[in-house]
């Protein structure tokens, strides 16, 4: 049977994205990790991190023994989360700890423009569409 | 000894040998149950994974911050998945929760994407209005891909195109997220589409 479709309506008016009527204020917590702060504003979940072979001199622990072993490679900070089952927050905090003791070294993802493509973005985007289309 | 004990908090770009790939994003978003994790992990080269991020829930018109650790502490999970598509560029998918109450997670999600995929079932249309108004009010370039589930009744991409109100070049697919060929080529419409220019009348979104 043909179910009529829902029809969406146009949001208009700003965003409220803060406030949610069921559950109040959600917001993400700034403190995190035994109750300290860390610089880590300048993580992204897309952050490329990869050890360096430098042992992190003065930080002990499980946490960062696993984190570290991770890190052969370039990995996203999403990923060693996901890896560690730790919350991204918390990962961050490690790996900020392991880049400011050398045994990390970091890359902040590309910036990508939104909106339009432009030429500079147009070589990336073919790149990836040949990737893509190499797997089909 | 060559160890500095280096506590500025930049990121160091120097240190290594050989150079790091591009890391590209794809947000996957739609509502509950309309595939995000199958979509995300049958596409991925790597087992499904999920990144949690820990929220923090304060009771309505609470503004003040201080103290928030000793708030009660959640977390939301997003399904993340890997793309390698040859040694300079990788692809991450990040599969996102649908709800409105997400919105500040997806500002940072959204924030350097590519792009978006908005996943819609049919039966439950409605349940992805969510991500369509945010993609569309942040000027994140998308495509909506319409998983059809067994039983479900077969609706035209045109009639999804007008329920859902969409601007016209935005492509409406057809999909199946249990199939890795058909995911794949979601991805790849998307970023045909993204090669495309964007029509002057629909550049913005519509403001009262
Ligand atoms: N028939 C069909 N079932 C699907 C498809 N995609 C997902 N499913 C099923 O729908 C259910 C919900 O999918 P899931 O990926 O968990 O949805 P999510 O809540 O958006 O992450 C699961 O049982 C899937 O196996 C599809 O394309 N076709
Ligand atoms: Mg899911």
């Amino acid at each position: 049977m043909t179910v009529l479709l829902p029809r969406r309506q146009r949001r208009s008016g700003p965003d409220a994205p803060w406030i949610d009527d069921g559950a109040g204020h959600l917001v993400r917590p700034y403190t995190v990790s035994k109750g300290r702060t860390r610089p880590t504003a300048h993580f992204d979940l897309m952050t490329l991190v990869r050890a360096t072979g430098r042992r992190p001199a003065g930080l002990q622990g499980p946490d960062y023994d696993r984190v570290l072993g991770l890190c052969d490679g370039p990995v996203p900070v999403a990923e060693v989360a996901a890896h560690t089952r730790l919350p991204a927050a918390v990962t961050k905090v490690l790996l900020a700890d392991l880049v400011a003791c050398g045994a990390l070294t970091a890359r902040a993802p590309a910036a990508v423009a939104a909106g339009p493509a432009p030429r500079t973005d147009r070589d990336l985007l073919e790149a990836v569409l040949h990737g893509l289309r190499q797997r089909l | 000894m060559d160890f500095v004990n280096d506590c500025d908090p930049r990121l160091r770009t120097d240190a290594a040998s050989e150079p790091f790939p591009t890391a590209l994003k794809i947000l996957v978003a739609g509502g509950f149950g309309a595939g995000k994790t199958t979509f995300v992990g049958v596409v991925s080269e790597i087992e499904p994974l999920s990144t949690e991020e820990l929220i923090t829930q304060l009771s309505a018109g609470t503004d003040d911050l201080s103290g928030l650790a000793d708030k009660a502490t959640t977390t939301v999970a997003m399904d993340f998945g890997r793309i390698t598509l040859g040694p300079e560029h990788v692809l991450y998918l990040f599969g996102t929760p649908g709800q409105h109450r997400f919105w500040f997670l997806w500002d940072e999600l959204s924030h350097g994407a590519l792009g978006a995929v908005v996943l819609a079932d049919t039966r439950r249309l409605d349940r992805s209005f969510a991500a369509v108004d945010f993609f569309e009010g942040r000027g994140v370039r998308f495509v909506v891909a319409v998983n059809e589930f067994d039983g479900g009744h077969r609706y035209a991409p045109e009639e999804v195109r007008a329920a859902l109100d969409l601007a016209p070049g935005i492509p409406v697919l057809r999909c199946d997220a249990r199939r890795c060929a058909s995911g794949t080529r979601v991805l790849a419409s998307l970023v045909e589409h993204l090669l495309t220019p964007v029509p002057a009348l629909t550049a913005t979104p519509e403001l009262p």
